[in-house]
């Protein structure tokens, strides 16, 4: 670990990075943000970790507990809301025997999460399947996405 | 026999979702495999373009040759063999794959000066870029205007902000024209957080290269050498696109020192969002790049005076950025003269929801809504019936039939209760139900609040439960007045605009749609039969032949029944997520 935050740290002092670039590279590194890798850069620049927690508890891209293997986002903005995104949302958290106020199976096989919109509403309703997007999505659809997921698991 | 044959292929967020990628290869390779070039002396290239705004027909494929083009809706890499072996090779065109009126109609009704480029040219290439007139705008201004000249032709061109507040571009520069300081910034607002729209990612994805141009002559007139372009996280392509761009213009002499071969200098950097609706607002962006929480200050001062770090500061939108350009090139009346006497040039709206032809759609200024609904749009899906159309996002309002005949202008709009916004606009109809949306944007707005003033923390999280309970069947006689008395309070005393427009939608729904709430809070009732707690579903007996295809998808197992005798739901375990409603093929399950 120590050398991957050493090289996220040569690359803030290179490209006048921030706290928010430094949690980028955590995020994209980890999936998520350790704490000890918090303690570790706040001891280095000597920023108290609460900063780095400020911003990290702030934007929604950052996570501060490990994430499910699969990731499946369900834009829920307005058209995509309009056609539909909440009821495949319901029956993903359902389907997957996801815990209430949780986002992450208890196994961490799936994380199913919303976003605000990725901005293609024209081919709504929309969610993205680790990374891929997909359109014209049909609870059909993301059932076979699913079951997909599932057996290569 | 020489011909010259392209092959355009949409490779933005909605045609890669649609699978254009796979698409471009198929015809890389049938290239390739037949050796097209090498038989028949042809040049044949197949490229990428950007997106062309009419999503749902994705992957659109243009097929030109000898500059007479052909273009196919909803391409898959299988049917490439054959529209390469008949339209290219032996040139008929497979009429049936072919795109219909709707497509041509949706193009031919618009005027496009900022997607003009899009899908039309390749992003990632810059000699693409500078063959249609590219960089010759930001040349001139470099090398033979000056910054007041500059200054001037975009005061006159009538330009307002295309970020949704329509601040006069011309006066915002000028204001950091006159700022005297030593560091001056230029920042490009592409955190596009409106749910709904999407025109600055594509433009973003499909012409990174006019933002860019239309942020060096903003530099150059304001004195500045340092820009940022703030992307939001959820546009990975964008900040590709962008990337590429800004690194081939270092390497043409476009960006940098001494650009164009002037004593100019000109730096641009991309800096990447973290997800945060708020971000949008100008102080908060800034306070984000400055890797801060992105909260939003005061207005003390206007940013041109002091923002990022204190220092003067001009922050535009992208679509308003890409507009300059063509200004510096066609001149300030040629702009002035396509909106309306108040605002200058076109805008991009993306039209989604419940129309027929949903996308990006640009017009003037002062085009009638019903045109952009009716003749652009195609008119309501399934021929339903028009209900309402949301304009302006989160921070905006619906508007009903009635005001259908409005010319869309920033005044108009505001004027019957909505906003223009950042241009998004969703076509509400029959079967949607006006509370539901207003506690759809509510939620959002909730979310997003960043908890600084109290107003919008505390005011939006009370608003939203009152909508809650109502869309619930638990609302309660005052709760409508209660909720108009909320929303006044949080208008008037919120720092930024996220909570100062917040209640809009709340309100211009009671304004025009108060039956609903009342059928809600009164009959416990929903007209639409949307909000789940008040709509129960029923199999009619009578109809059903018992297939048992509803039994098969209940997620909740709570279908009894026999092959071939009617089914019934219980409705102690029925979860309401509507599955076996679309299941049935012989619509005996009744929503009420």
């Amino acid at each position: 670990m120590e050398e991957t935050l050493q090289k996220i740290l040569e690359n803030y002092r290179n490209n006048e990075g921030n706290i928010v670039t430094i949690l980028q590279d955590i995020e994209k590194t980890f999936g998520y943000i350790p704490e000890e890798a918090v303690t570790w850069f706040s001891k280095k620049l000597d920023i108290p970790a609460s900063r780095f927690f400020g911003v990290a508890t702030f934007y929604s891209q950052f996570h501060l507990r490990p994430r499910g293997r699969n990731i499946i986002t369900v834009c829920r903005g307005t058209a995509c809301h309009v056609k539909g995104s909440e009821r495949l949302i319901n029956r993903l958290l359902i389907e997957l025997d996801i815990p209430d106020d949780e986002d992450t199976t208890p196994d961490q096989k799936f994380t199913v999460e919303k976003v605000n919109c990725i901005g293609a509403c024209g081919i709504a309703p929309v969610a993205v399947v680790n990374h891929e997007v997909h359109g014209k999505m049909s609870l059909d659809k993301m059932m076979k996405e699913v079951r997909k997921l599932k057996k290569t698991e | 026999m020489d011909k010259e044959i392209v092959i355009k292929i949409c490779t933005g967020t909605g045609g890669v979702a649609s699978g254009s990628e796979k698409v471009l290869s198929a015809f890389q390779n049938a290239i390739a495999a037949t050796g097209t070039e090498a038989t028949f002396n042809e040049r044949c290239t197949a490229k990428k373009v950007g997106c062309r705004g009419f999503c749902s027909k994705d992957v659109l494929v243009d097929i030109i040759i000898n500059g007479e083009k052909t273009t196919y809706k909803h391409v898959k890499a299988d049917m490439v063999p054959r529209i390469f072996d008949e339209h290219i090779v032996k040139g008929n065109p497979v009429a049936e794959w072919t795109v219909g009126d709707d497509y041509h109609n949706f193009h031919q009704k618009q005027q496009k000066v900022v997607l003009s480029h899009c899908g039309e040219i390749d992003p990632e290439d810059i000699d693409a870029y500078i063959a249609v007139g590219g960089y010759e705008a930001a040349r001139k201004a470099i090398l033979s205007m000056s910054p007041e000249e500059i200054v001037d032709v975009v005061k006159k061109s009538n330009l307002r902000g295309r970020g949704g507040a329509g601040f006069p571009t011309g006066l915002k520069w000028e204001l950091g024209l006159r700022i005297r300081s030593d560091v001056k910034y230029v920042i490009c607002n592409g955190d596009e957080g409106d749910p709904g729209a999407f025109m600055d990612r594509s433009v973003m994805e499909g012409d990174p290269h006019s933002v860019i141009e239309g942020m060096i002559i903003c530099a150059k007139a304001t004195g500045s050498h340092k820009g940022y372009i703030y992307v939001r996280a959820e546009y990975p392509l964008a900040v590709k696109r962008l990337q590429m761009a800004i690194d081939t213009c270092h390497d043409r002499g476009f960006l940098g020192n001494n650009i164009f071969g002037s004593d100019f200098d000109f730096d641009l950097r991309i800096f990447q969002g973290a997800g945060a609706f708020v971000c949008g607002e100008a102080t908060a962006l800034m306070r984000s790049i400055e890797g801060k929480r992105g909260m939003p200050s005061p207005k003390m001062w206007r940013s041109a005076e002091k923002g990022l770090w204190d220092k003067p500061t001009v922050l535009n939108n992208v679509e308003t950025f890409a507009n300059v350009p063509r200004i510096i090139l066609n001149g300030s009346t040629w702009y002035r003269n396509l909106g309306t006497e108040r605002s200058g040039g076109t805008k991009v709206f993306s039209v989604t929801g419940k129309v027929k032809n949903t996308g990006l759609v640009e017009v003037p200024l002062g085009v009638p809504l019903r045109h952009i609904i009716y003749e652009i749009g195609g008119g309501i899906e399934g021929d339903k019936a028009f209900k309402a159309i949301q304009t302006g996002g989160p921070s905006g309002g619906c508007i009903p039939a009635e005001h259908l005949d409005i010319e869309v202008d920033y005044e108009s709009l505001a004027q019957v209760g909505s906003i223009m916004g950042s241009g998004g606009m969703v076509v509400l109809d029959e079967t949607s139900c006006m509370v539901n949306t207003a506690k759809f944007f509510l939620e959002f707005t909730q979310e997003e609040s960043c908890g600084k003033c109290t107003p919008c923390r505390i005011g939006t999280k009370r608003m939203l439960e009152i909508l809650d309970r109502i869309t619930r069947g638990k609302g309660r006689e005052g709760d409508i007045e209660l909720l108009e008395e909320l929303a006044r309070y949080i208008r008037a005393a919120s720092l930024c605009g996220l909570g100062m427009t917040a209640p809009n939608p709340v309100l211009s729904t009671l304004r025009y749609f108060r039956h609903e709430y009342e059928a809600h809070i009164r009959e416990k009732r929903c007209p639409a039969a949307v909000c789940r707690d008040l709509i129960t579903y029923t199999i009619r007996e009578e109809i059903c032949k018992g297939c048992g295809a509803c039994k098969k998808v209940c997620p909740a197992d709570a279908i009894r029944g026999t092959r071939k005798t009617p089914h019934k739901i219980d409705q102690s375990l029925c979860v309401k997520c509507g599955t076996c409603f679309d299941a049935c093929k012989f619509l005996s399950i009744m929503k009420a």
